[in-house]
């Protein structure tokens, strides 16, 4: 098998799609958890202030999902297939409010009645919450497992098995990480009252996060303990739970001496050594089989060949460096607190 | 209905609705740099404005484009799982450079296009831009050659069997540049710059016509008549090699584009028919021995007919993709006519004379739409009932895991949600055009009004 650096190419790829869904969780996931707390802003102009923040940005954010989707598709369709087709209703349900979530922010400001723009906040808003739980949802039912049979076949109920309580439990986690990720973004990018407001908002979130980590984290320990077998065989790994619990008590310190540029970058590193630790647990399976694990779909039996595989990482190399240095020039275009202009949503 | 065909109607509704607005992106993707390029060079206030105006409409389209988009995605693993585990090795790496290449310098310089007029630079504002048309160019390129190679695979070996039978790349240039891509390709963008073109001409032509912004409408649509006679006539070509290249590598859909079933010379070209598949005849309006001029330019070459292929290999639907087909290329030739005329009737000074020209001119903004949906309709439908031409049928290629339960639910969400869509992008865009070019609030968005901002309290 072909190798870059001692790794597999199987091995690599996993690492690019680790990279893109958690460089898509953290830049989505603030506007999920800033869309989140719509309807808890009042006034016209905080929810004003509040889509404009992330008016210029979400479009961008989302290719990331966009190129992770590409990515799995491409580099794991075994994975991308059977993960999508078992998992259909939720994914469904996924681009309705992807849809939804988008067009509120495009039409809200579109007409001046009262009611046009109260029904935008709500869709935003609900939207919103629902994208960051579905997320957290799907997450769940792949670190259970699927009753996957041979030849990839799918023997799980059609409507609603993906709602299991454990699921539940992981997406309501996702969505109280992302809510007080996205109430860190907007206090970077607002003043005044609508400030001082936020700095509480965030408070709750971050109790509310904490308290639904803490059960789910548990229930994982005692119910789905294969979760954890790989760090109770290599209590090295122990770091990577550890720091993600560093950098999560470190969220709260950093808020309350305001210092929020670096609570956001906590925030991002929490997300992503969350990601890493599912990464670390499964590795490397992709999607275990609740049936047998020898139906397990993992790196090497959901692989491209490594000629395909060789030629997308050319691909990433070329293309991710450039990808970045239009992020970092809109971002920095934009950087700085929301001044609503003539152009404003 | 069963599985596969429901899987089917929500493929192509889907598809069909999304293919409604990136043309619409790319061709006013051409417009908005053409404009812009001239502001930044003479200063006239006129092109700038003209510049805002469009990005405003381009703004609301590309919304549109993007979230139906991201359904295309999905639905390729959620509907067509074999088809996705089949084809991953060789056409994921299209798509992964789509995403990486062209969307995402298309999303990401779209920010700078819509909100960074007063934060940037005239020229880097442009450069924005053009950032913005070449992505929208590229994810075209790799989406149809994705596409292409589905029509005439190449470069690839098939590796497995039965179930886990797969195609694994061997040349990823000889996938891409597949015998269909450059053609497709080529077609694809010109069609999308008609799209384009031909929604500025409608709109100033109506301003026109009533009467309003005369000035910057007269400059607006004498720049996109020429850019709409210039690709009218260029579609008309590579067309034509789009359809050299379905004789030599897909016989079975040439024969079924133009209704032809048995091998014979001269076959005749229809300019319009309906084909009976029963007694395989068409009747219509034909120009004798026609097809064999255009594939061998000579009038009594015999040409392949559908009679020569298996009935389970070929497409069963004949006369809609005959109707399909003929109802795209008369649209061309229209296309071709109107813009001449018009750019006659220009040169003899008396363009703006004519009312139901400018008229004929507001309708035909549904031209270039009918013409590229007509277009792939038969193109896709000819390739039936083959998912992969030759390789892969479509009765093999569904998810085996959904239930026809579950796609009837997705389908009236589908359909639901798109009609609102649908009218939610007509209202809005009629309102756009109606506040005009010179509207004061950017993008559109009223002020709030006073009481709005005081019904709300808290902060
Ligand atoms: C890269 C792949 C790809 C691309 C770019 C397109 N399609 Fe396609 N299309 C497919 C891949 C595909 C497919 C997944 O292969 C389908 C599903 C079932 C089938 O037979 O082919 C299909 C089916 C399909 C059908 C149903 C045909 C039938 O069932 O008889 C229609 C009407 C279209 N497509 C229309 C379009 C339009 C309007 C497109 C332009 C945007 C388009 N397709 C682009
Ligand atoms: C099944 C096929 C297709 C898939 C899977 C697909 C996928 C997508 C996705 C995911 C997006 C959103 C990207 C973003 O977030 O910015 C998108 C938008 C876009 N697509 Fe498609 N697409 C398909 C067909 C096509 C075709 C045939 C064309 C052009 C010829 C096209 C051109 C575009 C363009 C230009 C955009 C940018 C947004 C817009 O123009 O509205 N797509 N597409
Ligand atoms: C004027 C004469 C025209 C001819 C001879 C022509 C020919 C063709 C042929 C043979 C195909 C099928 C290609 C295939 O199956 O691989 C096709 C497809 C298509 N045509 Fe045309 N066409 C013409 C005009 C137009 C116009 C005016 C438009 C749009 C404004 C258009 C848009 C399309 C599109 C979008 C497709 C599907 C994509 C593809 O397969 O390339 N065509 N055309």
């Amino acid at each position: 098998m072909e190798t870059f650096l001692g790794i597999d190419y199987p091995t690599l790829w996993l690492l690019v799609l680790a990279g893109l869904f958690s460089g898509y969780a953290i830049l989505d996931g603030f506007d999920f958890g800033a869309g989140a707390w719509h309807l808890f802003l009042k006034k016209e102009e905080s929810r004003r202030i509040a889509l404009n923040a992330v008016g210029p940005v979400w479009d961008g954010n989302e290719v990331w999902l966009v190129i992770g989707g590409g990515a799995m598709f491409a580099g794991f369709p075994v994975l991308y297939a059977t993960l999508f087709s078992a998992m259909y209703i939720p994914f469904m349900l996924f681009l309705l409010f992807i849809i939804f979530r988008a067009i509120s922010i495009e039409f809200r400001g579109k007409e001046k009645m009262l009611w046009w723009r109260k029904m935008w906040d709500i869709s935003y808003s609900v939207s919103s919450i629902m994208l960051a739980f579905l997320l957290g949802v799907v997450l769940g039912n792949v670190l259970q497992g699927l009753p996957i049979g041979k030849d990839y076949s799918y023997h799980g109920g059609v409507f609603f098995y993906f709602l299991n309580p454990y699921a539940i439990m992981t997406g309501i986690t996702t969505l109280a990480l992302l809510m007080s990720h996205g109430a860190i973004f907007l206090l970077l990018k607002t003043e005044g009252k609508l400030y001082a407001k936020l700095a509480l908002l965030l408070k709750k979130g971050i109790f509310f996060f904490i308290v639904s980590f803490g059960v789910t984290t548990l229930y994982t320990l005692v119910y789905i303990p294969h979760l954890s077998d790989r760090l109770m065989d290599n209590p090295i790994l122990f770091i990577v739970p550890l720091l993600a619990f560093l950098s999560i008590a470190n969220i709260p310190r950093l808020a309350n001496k305001e210092r929020y540029l670096s609570a956001f970058l906590f925030s991002s590193i929490t997300i992503s050594l969350l990601l890493a630790l599912v990464a670390i647990e499964l590795y490397p399976t992709l999607l275990r089989s609740s049936i047998d694990p020898k139906f397990n779909i993992d790196i090497y039996n959901a692989a491209s060949s490594g000629k395909s595989l060789g030629v997308m990482l050319t691909i990433v190399a070329i293309g991710v460096p450039l990808m970045l240095g239009y992020t970092i020039f809109v971002y920095k275009t934009f950087w700085g607190k929301v001044k609503l202009d003539e152009n404003s949503y | 209905m069963d599985i596969e065909t429901l899987a089917r109607i929500q493929f192509a509704f889907t598809i069909s609705f999304h293919y409604i607005f990136p043309p619409l992106t790319i061709g006013l993707g051409l417009m908005m740099v053409i404009f812009e390029s001239i502001y930044i060079r003479t200063h006239n206030k006129l092109y700038e404005t003209l510049a805002r105006f469009w990005t405003k409409i381009f703004a609301l389209i590309f919304g549109i484009g993007v979230v139906t988009g991201i359904v295309m995605e999905f639905e390729f693993g959620t509907n067509w799982a074999a088809y996705s585990r089949y084809v991953g090795d060789v056409f994921g790496s299209a798509l992964a450079a789509e995403g990486i290449f062209a969307f995402a310098l298309e999303s990401g310089f779209l920010g700078v296009l819509l909100f960074g007029w007063n934060r940037v630079k005239p020229w880097v504002h442009l450069l924005s831009t053009i950032g913005v048309f070449l992505g929208s160019l590229f994810s075209a390129i790799w989406i149809v050659v994705a596409n292409s190679w589905q029509q005439t695979p190449a470069g690839y070996h098939i590796v497995g069997e039965g179930i886990n039978a797969r195609a694994e790349i061997t040349g990823f240039w000889a996938m891409v540049f597949n015998p269909s891509s450059v053609d497709r390709v080529t077609h694809v963008w010109l069609g999308a710059l008609l799209a384009g073109a031909f929604i500025v001409l409608s709109v100033h032509a109506y301003y026109l016509l009533k009467g309003k912004h005369i000035e910057i409408s007269k400059k607006a649509f004498k720049i996109a008549l020429v850019v709409a006679t210039i690709f009218s006539l260029v579609q008309l070509f590579t067309g034509h090699n789009s359809a050299e290249g379905v004789a030599q590598y897909q016989p079975a859909k040439l024969a079924t584009l133009e209704g032809h079933f048995e091998k014979s010379g001269p076959a005749d070209m229809y300019l319009f028919g309906w084909v009976d598949k029963e007694n395989q005849e068409v009747t219509g309006l034909k120009i004798p021995g026609g097809l064999s001029f255009l594939l061998e330019y000579d009038f009594n070459a015999p040409v392949t007919g559908l009679n020569a292929f298996p009935e389970d290999e070929r497409p069963s639907a004949v006369n809609a993709v005959f109707q399909f087909y003929h109802i795209m290329i008369a649209i061309g030739m229209f296309m071709i006519g109107l813009t001449l005329f018009a750019v006659f009737l220009w040169w003899r000074g008396r363009l703006f004379d004519k009312r139901w020209l400018l008229w004929a001119f507001v309708i035909s903004v549904i031209l270039p739409q009918i013409a590229n949906q007509t277009g792939w309709f038969a193109a896709e439908m000819g390739r039936q009932p083959w998912v992969v031409y030759g390789l892969l049928r479509t009765s093999e290629a569904f998810s085996q895991a959904v239930s026809a339960n579950q796609i009837v639910f997705s389908l009236i969400l589908f359909f639901v949600v798109y009609a609102l869509l649908f009218l939610l992008f007509i209202y809005l865009l009629n309102k756009k055009i109606k506040q005009g070019p010179y509207s004061k609030d950017g993008l559109g968005n009223q002020p709030y009004e006073k009481n709005t901002a005081n019904i709300l309290t808290e902060n």
